[in-house]
């Protein structure tokens, strides 16, 4: 227990130390992680800490992630990305595993050995290279598409060469395996928790994995196989929302991250015991559930558990460096490391041409995807194991894979300083067009934020919507309107909404506090993002004004002034000049406001403030004069426009061109 | 220095190429006050004090707009309506705009000979433009020669419009700097990119 909290508060200082230390220096987080890990490397290695055991539970970071990826890829989207998934995705692996191959053969290694190393080299880093594109808002671009095409083929592909790789073992190694026994014969660095007759990559070095169809005959663990992903596809599109709701019952926020969680391991555990990549069936719930109004709730519960042990791995990862060899090795491991990414980055080049990946676009698939990736860390262990690699040339390659993960932050930040500023200029010529892109965050969809969203999107724009009263959500839902589960006034709600790519934020939820913190908490934090925000009543407004809104709307105020030109009307007043009243009224009233609410201060009750004090003064006084008609009342305007020259306008006229200064023609 | 300010009015800009290339090229040009009059008052609720306010400050006002049914576009309309007071701008007293002048940058659909006696239009632009013409001269105001596109969707297919657009930029750049011709461009009925070589004195590059 002390050594667990021990370890814990070791990695996490480390990563709270040196991230926002990388982060500040422009190079990322992952690299921070990275660095982190080498620094705590030695100190790990003083405790005896077994890193790589760390590392395989850290691993389970990638199925969360693959969660997360599932949830924002909607089927829809997967269906139309099928050809880059397939073709990109599909070549990038064969040609590179190809090339790969025959540059270790002609360095004479034989074949087996190199098609091994080709396979485990072609995969990337799914963990920095999303996160990298997460962080830098590149998802959305073409070469982020083309980069996560290319990358959930990898994933996918993983799962062939984990069934494939055994069969290329080595008689030789096998046969030193067996006479030096298991342990002795590979170290305990490596490999060691991962069991030979287990075909899967994650979970089972806890030791205790269930298997259920290793002992089956071949056509019932497919019927096992089918019936697992069955329970996966099924299971999410029925079951989420009737536990959710039950869920909710409880109202307790810790729940539904205990629920989010229990899913996610769930299925890892579910996919492990048929034999298949958790990952891979984490990536499919997520897909499942992306369309379901839990999506944000599940998004924001797991992303932090997702970050940190995403962290721990890549820590994990920067300690597990052999510096003695990589001292004893430097150069050859640099020559092989740049020479791998040469490789990766010229076939995605080519590819890239092929498939039209254009622009910046072209040059941020290529350099991106052009390191080894953590999948190739399991390769590596699970080759070893399965007798296909020679030790020396397995650690050899986890140095490569490793440096070429560390020089990633540094492509990346080449891409950034070199190759977008040159195309961004070629981009930036025209930029008088408004752009309509950019999502809207509306939160709250009562009777308020539902007319918003209906008036918004009948105007084409995206909106995503947020409501936690699961009732009113079910009520939508039959009505065919989108919306989405969660409380809108949680930060990391808001985030997983999309708060930082939004480009508006409506706030039409119920609670006045509520309301005022939620636009303090945007305005402060996400500034680009504009605000309208709606007010129960006058002070409200004030208080909104003081959080930082700037367009703000009470929620009874329009419906009055027309209540009062509809009472004007009946009066027998023309329904133009009510119509013009009531505008004109409305906007004394709200230049009223407008110069109170600057100096409101909402930390002190009104009678207290004597600025304010002496402004309501000022304006009730005016407003006496205009009722007493000593000045001019609201509606002067109104009675002046139109009024029609008076004859003694007709006559200056008349004299003016007898005059003639100004009629000649 | 003349003090210009210009109106600029489009109901509709997602339709507008003509007046929407005159004004991207035109409207950040120094020391001009820019206004968009539909951008301004959407809902239609012109301010008489801040726009007679507005007239003050300036020497020349242009207003900036396509042809619509043989007039302004409504908006137009009802600044006059509303900022032309009498007393103000006419009528006794009315002297504030004495001596400003007034000017239209107009685009027409039609081409230039529907503007004839003899085209489907029936009569010369000039004609659809003498309301306004007589509201400078009421107002004290000089009325300049309109500057003019004709053919104005066609225009956008060929160099026509982004000869017009940038010629309206030259345009208020050497008003501003008080190289524009007025004499000489009063000689005209209406005032095109091609004159404005002439017109616009030595700052004609814009």
């Amino acid at each position: 227990m002390d050594s667990l909290l021990l370890l814990s508060f070791l990695f996490l200082t480390a990563g709270i130390i040196m991230v926002p230390i990388a982060s500040r220096l422009g190079l990322g987080s992952v690299l921070g992680y990275l660095i982190a890990g080498i620094l705590l490397g030695p100190l790990l290695a003083w405790l005896g800490v077994d890193v790589v055991a760390i590392q395989h539970i850290a691993e389970f970071g990638v199925v969360m992630m693959l969660f997360l990826v599932g949830l924002e890829l909607e089927p829809k989207m997967l269906w139309h990305m099928r050809t880059r998934l397939l073709g990109l995705g599909g070549l990038q692996v064969a040609v590179t595993a190809a090339l790969i191959m025959g540059v270790v053969m002609l360095l004479g290694q034989p074949w087996t050995v190199s098609l091994a190393i080709g396979l485990i080299l072609t995969l990337s880093s799914t963990a920095i290279v999303l996160q990298t594109l997460g962080e830098k808002g590149l998802m959305k671009s073409d070469g982020g598409q083309a980069s996560f095409a290319v990358l959930l083929f990898q994933d996918i592909a993983v799962i062939p060469m984990l069934a494939l790789l055994p069969l290329l073992a080595l008689p030789e190694l096998a046969d030193l395996a067996h006479d030096g026994g298991h342990g002795a014969a590979h170290g305990d660095a490596h490999g060691d928790g991962h069991s030979d007759e287990n075909g899967d990559a994650h979970g089972d070095e806890h030791g205790w994995s269930i298997n259920l169809v290793d002992a089956l005959p071949g056509w019932l663990r497919a019927v096992v196989t089918l019936a697992a992903i069955g329970i996966v596809v099924v299971g999410g599109s029925y079951l989420t929302r009737p536990i959710f709701r039950f869920v909710d019952t409880a109202k307790l926020r810790e729940l539904f991250t205990a629920t989010a969680l229990a899913m996610v391991i769930g299925i890892a555990v579910l996919m492990t015991a048929v034999g298949l990549s958790p990952a891979l069936g984490a990536f499919l719930a997520g897909v499942v559930l992306a369309n379901s109004e839990y999506r944000h709730e599940l998004e924001s519960d797991i992303a932090p558990f997702k970050g940190l042990l995403l962290g721990v791995f890549f820590i994990t990862v920067g300690a597990a460096i052999d510096f003695g060899l990589l001292g004893s090795n430097l150069l050859t491991v640099l020559a092989l490391t740049i020479g791998m990414v040469a490789i990766k980055a010229g076939v995605l080049f080519v590819l890239a041409m092929i498939f039209r990946v254009e622009g910046s676009d072209r040059w941020l698939f290529s350099l991106g995807l052009a390191q080894a990736g953590e999948f190739g860390f399991v390769l590596i262990s699970f080759t070893l194991a399965n007798n296909v690699l020679p030790r020396e040339i397995a650690d050899m390659l986890l140095l490569v894979v490793a440096l070429s993960m560390m020089l990633t932050p540094g492509l990346f930040i080449f891409y950034d300083r070199f190759i977008a500023p040159r195309y961004a200029k070629a981009q930036t010529a025209e930029p008088d067009e408004i752009d309509e892109g950019g999502t809207i965050i509306i939160a709250g969809h009562g009777r308020f934020g539902g007319i918003v969203n209906r008036m918004l999107l009948g105007q084409g724009f995206q909106t995503v919507v947020l409501d936690h009263d699961s009732r009113q959500l079910e009520m939508l839902r039959t009505f065919g309107i989108k919306v989405f589960f969660g409380d809108a006034t949680r930060p990391d709600m808001l985030h997983a909404a999309g708060i930082d790519s939004a480009r508006m934020l409506v706030v039409a939820i119920d609670g006045r506090e509520q309301a005022t913190e939620l636009v303090r908490h945007v305005s402060t934090n996400h500034p680009d993002v504009y605000i309208v925000s709606r007010a129960v009543d006058r002070h409200h407004v004030y208080e909104l004004y003081a959080a930082g809104c700037r367009d703000i709307i009470r929620d009874t105020f329009d419906s009055a002034v027309r209540a009062g030109r509809s009472a004007m009307e009946g009066m027998g007043v023309h329904p133009y000049d009510a119509q013009r009243r009531s505008k004109e009224f409305a906007s004394a009233d709200r230049k009223a406001l407008a110069a109170l609410a600057p100096v409101y201060d909402p930390s002190l009750p009104g009678h207290q403030n004597k600025e304010y004090v002496r402004r309501v003064k000022e304006i009730a006084a005016q407003q006496e004069a205009e009722l007493r008609g000593e000045k001019k009342a609201y509606s002067a305007r109104v009675e002046r426009a139109w009024s029609p020259p008076t004859l003694d306008d007709v006559q200056a006229e008349t004299e003016a061109a007898q005059g003639g200064e100004f009629s000649k023609p | 220095m003349s003090r210009l300010l210009v109106y600029h009015a489009h109901p509709a800009p997602r339709h507008s190429r003509a007046n929407k290339a005159m004004a991207r090229a035109a409207r950040w040009i120094d020391g001009v006050t820019w206004v968009d009059l539909y951008q301004d008052y959407p809902r239609f609720d012109i301010d008489a004090d801040r726009e007679q306010a507005r007239l003050l400050d300036h020497d020349v006002i242009l207003f900036q707009f396509p042809l619509f049914w043989y007039s302004s576009p409504a908006i137009i309309k009802e600044w006059f309506d509303i900022t032309l007071e009498h007393g103000f701008a006419y009528g006794a007293g009315g002297t504030a705009l004495e001596g400003k002048q007034m000017m239209l940058a107009v685009t027409a659909a039609g081409a230039e000979d529907a503007y004839t006696a003899e085209g489907y239009q029936h009569f010369p632009l000039r004609t659809f433009l003498t309301p306004m013409e007589q509201t400078a001269r009421l107002c004290k105001m000089s009325f300049e020669t309109p500057y003019v596109l004709y053919g104005a969707l066609r225009a956008a297919e060929d160099h026509a419009l982004s000869d017009h657009a940038h010629g309206f930029a030259s345009l208020i750049q050497s008003i501003r700097e008080d190289t524009y011709d007025f004499e000489a461009a009063r000689q005209r009925e209406v005032v095109r990119a091609a004159d404005l070589t002439i017109l616009c004195g030595e700052r004609a590059d814009g």
